[in-house]
């Protein structure tokens, strides 16, 4: 359907767009909606250039287990920093840098792998090889790089890789 | 406002104003800056988040009706956090020379992607006109 596809280039935004709208208003009246709705559909034609070889999702769905396990962790994550700083002695700490090569590909996964990284426990990542095959993360306490490379290769990239490949 | 919601609220601000607070302290104790920067990014988005829950069911349970401002702000953490501690990473690794030799590299043998940025040589010299200049030299 090449003219709903000329009209409406980028769907999801356009969805994304709408419900931020009405959330950043915090009325749910039909006139802050279509007001959104009509915000939803201009800026993806505007902003279409930008959005050239953005990566199909396959999966939608899975994006919100993605959130759900994300959030899960995130909060693990606070709790056993809080327990890094408050118990552990700096000089008992293990800081190291982590090579994670990549076999995503697509830039936007990436960019959701590195934030979810960051977001996680013990673990920033703080830059990206220069061809993008590989991952350079910083983790607080890893006797263990290997196993952190391991835990995030099959717990997020895993799961981005159903979501955009 | 039930009992049971003022307790919960109670509840959640202290937590999040404990978990703030570690945060701050991790901030000051930490040894380095790769170090310190786990512990702003990670302890104080529970703080952060603790504290927007706790408003959003204060706001339902005291009659203002549903808010969903603290959704977005939890997203627009969710945005900016992880970009800020790239950022400030990158320009760590940049101060400290000495260190790129004892990064891991990547397995294929490539370089990370900071340390690959051209050598300009004016210092105010846009990039494109850099890049520009750098085309007429190799032809």
């Amino acid at each position: 359907m090449p003219i709903a596809r000329r009209l409406l280039p980028h769907p999801i935004l356009t969805a994304m767009l709408t419900v931020v709208w009405v959330l950043l208003v915090n009325d749910y009246s039909p006139g802050v909606f279509a007001f959104g709705l009509i915000l939803g559909l201009i800026i993806p034609l505007i902003t279409a250039p930008f959005w050239q070889d953005r990566p199909r999702v396959r999966q939608p769905l899975r994006i919100v287990e993605y959130g759900l396990v994300v959030l899960y962790d995130i909060v693990v994550a606070n709790i056993e920093v809080a327990l890094l700083i408050l118990f552990k002695r700096n000089r008992d700490l293990r800081p190291c840098f982590i090579s994670i090569p990549l076999e995503l590909t697509a830039p936007e996964a990436i960019t959701v792998l590195a934030g979810t990284i960051t977001m996680t426990p013990g673990t920033v990542s703080a830059d990206i090889s220069a061809d993008g095959h590989a991952l350079l993360v910083h983790c607080l306490h890893a006797p263990d790089g290997e196993a952190v490379a391991n835990q995030i290769k099959q717990r997020y990239e895993g799961r981005l890789k159903e979501i955009f490949e | 406002m039930t009992l049971l919601a003022e307790i919960l609220v109670s509840v959640l601000i202290v937590a999040a104003g404990f978990f703030g607070l570690v945060g701050s302290y991790g901030l000051a104790k930490l040894p380095d800056l790769m170090t310190r920067l786990h512990a702003p990014t990670k302890a104080s988005t529970l703080g952060i988040g603790g504290i927007l829950i706790a408003s959003m069911i204060w706001a339902l349970m005291s009659g203002h009706g549903f808010s969903s401002h603290e959704l977005l702000i939890t997203l627009f953490i969710f945005l900016t956090a992880p970009i800020t501690a790239n950022f400030l990473a990158k320009s760590h690794l940049h101060r400290r020379i000495e260190r790129r030799e004892s990064l891991p590299a990547p397995e294929d043998g490539a370089s990370w992607a900071t340390f690959e940025a051209p050598e300009a040589t004016h210092r105010d010299e846009p990039s494109s006109i850099a890049a520009a200049r750098l085309r007429g030299e190799q032809e």
